[in-house]
């Protein structure tokens, strides 16, 4: 993949506010993910909501968050989850790969590998037609997801002839993700994570 | 939502906006911030290829809507999900409570929809029980207040961050501190909770690929991927005109859509859905899935020659993000409950003549939006169509029939004009150049005094044409001079400049024919379009395109007019359509013709050394695309000092500003505004309209900047 693509790429992400690294092996990656989840507040989503002025029935579903710090990795090929979780242990950080569902209060970090990546726009895609890879990328404060580089491609005209088949073979649920959720909604001033995750991070995976 | 029954109260409506002072300046922030941000989005993008083409493949979507319904039904069906037509917005209502029903739903939860607006499903499902929450943040606090969207992607843009934080109060019965981000936070969790709670997930969709059977949402929050993916059902409510062909057709909007709403690259999220998905939240963990498709006269709409263009919107909202009139008086009256300029067009067709009949009225018809388009659709001229039609339909108004009346007979009317002359006298200032107070006959005088308005003169230029003709020995060029009626008669001295700068080149033969008349635009806009077809015939078979070179003239609303509104009013006419074609390709404006064609030197002009600020008519810098030249002849006399918003309307729009004179009022402040603050002397423009409506406004506020067209302030450094 070309540099110039690879430079395109980050300059788009982090237009809008994705934080792009480069590493070498996925097994930075596990670091990387550990690191963000240890570095950050547990069941102190700062920027969440529980903190604020909720009403008493929005606090509740705040009550039903694991005291734990969770990462969620589903769909993750198995020695890969293995690696994960192995990192993850060491530092006390439960990690899970199913049941997303129990967790709707919200996540710490949904970690996950992307399909493909839009230089054009900074743009991931992912395969989300998993249910527990579409809610980990949604409910969790922190995105961090791999984006090897043999994947990278120009635009999404480019990408094309590999986005049809995806979507062509049904049921299939595919997810362009550019940034953090956002918002401009209020006086439009933006506001990030209103619905989904606050903050995304991007892996440039040399895989090749 | 536009409600008023009577035009009076509609005027009264839309002037209470113009004192909404947060709304105001809400949007002319964001006016001013979206011209940047879409240039920087669109930045080495070939825009205007691209809106080409999606025009096209929309156009051809269109014509084969029902065969691509067909299509995409055996697609989705053969996936396992459910597919509906509904005929009306009533019926698609029905359809997806049966849906709710059947599946025992009693919690929804709503992504974003202007089809689910356009049918008014929230009253519909809620009078059938069930409880209804929109989980767009935008959506969400208009439905708390019981309000429509105000714009097309922005729904909330009208209201303040306090009036949220006491909506918000309300809702958690906590009290809520006015800063935004928190604010934002407060929603994410009470949403949150509603997504847990929701059986029944209802979106929108931008798309609907036909080849793969896909469903394609465009979010930033990520509320449409929640709400497809939590509750065991989803209902996607899909206008017909959304089916395209192939992916590569989503994709190609896909690069407009973002960039045109709100000058982003992309969405944070594009969510593309093929067939019922896993749903753990289900008994089989499959999603039950329907798609409600709405015709609502879409079917008949994509049939119409003329305005099937409609059903190529994308639903971008650039539409209202560049119209000065909705950055006056913000959606809710600019608007039922599709706003901006495709919004009138709309309401028109979805919601009927009567929500539509003042809307369309309220369109100053400066080609902004047209402009701007993704789809590239004619919507200022569409506006005025249907204009027409609902005069046809309702009758017309006295004024506006007189008028046509008049216009259609030119000895009367030019008879008319020259005794006005007279009858003007008591009305006129001691120095004879303006009309001190209007003759109540014609409008209401204290709306009106936000400028001075100018008296006929003493001889029209048609009278003074024979003796100022110039003698050209071996002309290189023929030239039709086209005065429209306001030069003739008011400002004769404009055509006068200009004859007197084409002479001294000594190389055009001049002929001012003299059967021509008004150019129409006035009764066009008026919603007189008989009136206007038959003068357009007139002023074709007086001007014979064959024996010019060109037809120039100095007003750019004639211009435009005559050059891309002839052609579509004389259509019908089979015999004249050659000449025409012939016609309307000569008509040029004056700067691009001494600039461009003429190429006249600056090394004729006395350099002045005065600061010139530029007004650019909207029908010459948008109705003709001449930017440059009327900069650059300036600059040949003067110096040329850009100034703010120089393409942004005056606020004269011929009669518009009789009819809506409190936001022609308003516009022109603005205008006003930004030329004092470039610290000119004068300002140049090249429309006697946008002459009248600034130098009035200068003169009605004791200001002294000089207001004079291109060719006057040309003429006087003649050397």
């Amino acid at each position: 993949m070309s540099q110039e693509h690879i430079e395109l790429f980050t300059k788009k992400a982090e237009a809008v506010s994705a934080i792009v690294k480069r590493i070498d092996k996925l097994n930075e990656a596990y670091a990387y993910a550990v690191d963000v989840c240890l570095n950050k507040n547990a069941c102190q989503l700062l920027l969440s909501g529980c903190e604020n002025a909720i009403s008493d029935e929005a606090s509740d579903l705040c009550e039903a968050k694991a005291a734990d710090k969770v990462m969620a990795a589903p769909k993750l090929a198995d020695d890969q989850y293995a690696e994960l979780a192995k990192a993850a242990e060491k530092a006390g950080v439960k990690l899970i790969a199913d049941g997303l569902r129990n967790h709707l209060a919200g996540i710490d970090i949904g970690f996950a590998v992307a399909d493909l990546g839009l230089a054009e726009t900074g743009s991931l895609v992912l395969d989300s037609s998993s249910e527990d890879l579409r809610l980990s990328t949604m409910v969790s404060e922190i995105n961090v997801v791999v984006l090897p580089l043999s994947k990278l491609r120009a635009s999404s005209y480019e990408a094309e002839a590999e986005l049809l088949p995806m979507m062509q073979k049904a049921p299939n649920y595919l997810a362009f993700i550019t940034g953090a959720s956002r918002t401009a909604d209020i006086e439009r001033v933006l506001a990030i994570g209103v619905h989904g995750p606050l903050e995304l991070h991007i892996l440039l995976w040399e895989d090749a | 939502m536009q409600t008023a029954v009577k035009i009076e109260e509609y005027l009264q409506e839309v002037e209470e906006s113009l004192g909404n002072e947060f709304q105001r300046k809400a949007l002319d922030t964001f006016a001013v911030a979206y011209r940047t941000g879409r240039a920087n989005a669109f930045a080495g993008m070939d825009v205007k290829g691209l809106v080409d083409e999606i025009a096209q493949a929309k156009d051809d979507g269109i014509r084969r809507m029902d065969e691509l319904y067909n299509q995409f039904k055996q697609k989705a069906e053969s996936m396992g999900v459910h597919v509906h037509l509904a005929e009306t917005a009533e019926e698609a209502n029905r359809i997806i409570a049966r849906i709710a029903k059947d599946n025992d739903c009693k919690k929804v939860i709503k992504a974003k929809s202007m089809t689910a607006e356009e049918t008014h499903l929230n009253t519909h499902l809620e009078a059938e029980g069930l409880k209804v929450v929109e989980s767009d943040l935008g959506e969400w606090i208009i439905q708390m207040r019981g309000e429509g969207p105000s714009h097309m992607v922005m729904p909330a843009i009208h209201l303040s961050r306090f009036q949220v934080a006491d909506l918000f109060a309300g809702v958690t019965k906590k009290e809520q501190d006015p800063d935004i981000p928190k604010l934002v936070k407060v929603a994410r969790r009470e949403l949150r909770k509603e997504y847990v709670e929701a059986d029944m997930g209802i979106s929108g969709s931008n798309f609907a690929v036909v080849e793969t059977g896909t469903i394609g949402l465009v979010t930033n929050e990520g509320n449409a991927r929640l709400a497809t993916t939590l509750p065991r059902v989803h209902v996607a409510l899909v206008g017909l005109e959304k089916l395209t062909p192939t992916l590569h057709d989503a994709l190609r909007i896909l690069r407009a859509l973002p960039r045109n709403a709100t000058g982003q690259q992309i969405t944070s999220y594009v969510t593309w859905i093929t067939g019922p998905n896993e749903c753990k939240g289900a008994p089989d963990d499959k999603k039950v899935m329907h798609v409600v498709f709405l015709d609502n006269g879409r079917k008949k709409l994509a049939k119409d020659k003329d305005f099937a263009q409609i059903l190529r919107c994308i639903r971008c909202g650039a539409c209202a993000n560049v119209c000065p009139v909705y950055r006056l008086v913000g959606g809710h009256k600019y608007g039922h409950v599709y706003i901006g300029a495709i919004g009138l067009i709309m309401t028109y067709f979805f919601h009927g003549k009567d929500k539509a009949k003042f809307l369309v009225q309220n369109c100053v018809n400066c080609g902004a939006c047209k402009e701007v388009c993704a789809a590239g659709i004619d919507l200022p001229r569409l506006i005025k169509e249907i204009h027409a039609m609902i005069q046809d339909e309702d009758g017309h108004p006295a004024q506006s029939k007189l008028m046509g009346l008049v216009l259609k007979n030119r000895t009367l009317f030019h008879t008319l004009l020259k005794n006005m002359r007279w009858a003007q006298k008591p009305f006129a200032e001691r120095d004879g150049q303006y009309i001190r107070h209007l003759p109540t006959v014609f409008m209401k005088d204290k709306d009106q005094d936000f400028r001075k308005l100018p008296t006929i003169a003493d001889k029209a230029f048609r009278d003074e044409w024979k003796s100022i003709k110039p003698e050209v020995r071996n002309p290189t060029l023929r030239v039709a001079l086209f005065s429209g009626c306001v030069q003739d008669f008011v400002y004769p001295e404009q055509m006068k400049a200009a004859v007197k700068i084409i002479a001294s080149t000594g190389t055009v033969e001049l002929d001012y024919p003299m059967k021509q008349s008004c150019c129409g635009l006035p009764v066009n806009m008026m919603g007189e379009k008989q009136a206007a077809v038959e003068v357009a015939r007139q002023n074709v078979l007086a001007i014979d395109p064959s024996k010019y070179d060109y037809i120039m003239t100095m007003c750019a609303s004639c211009a435009s007019h005559l050059k891309h509104s002839y052609p579509k009013l004389l259509e019908n006419d089979a015999d004249l359509a050659p000449k025409v074609a012939q016609f309307a390709d000569k008509v040029i404006d004056f700067s691009s013709f001494i600039h461009d064609v003429l190429q006249i030197s600056s090394m004729k002009f006395n350099r002045s050394g005065k600061r010139i600020g530029y007004h650019a008519p909207c029908h010459l810098c948008r109705g003709l695309e001449v930017r440059e030249a009327p900069r650059e002849a300036i600059n040949m006399a003067h110096d040329y000092v850009p100034t703010s918003e120089e393409e942004v309307c005056c606020g004269f729009g011929g009669s518009y500003s009789m009819k809506f004179p409190a936001i022609s009022k308003t516009l022109l402040a603005k205008k006003m505004a930004n030329l004092e603050a470039g610290d000119i002397a004068a300002v140049a423009t090249d429309c006697p309209g946008c002459v009248m409506q600034i130098r009035g406004g200068m003169k009605a506020s004791g200001k002294d900047i000089e207001v004079k067209h291109v060719a006057e302030l040309l003429a006087e450094r003649l050397r």
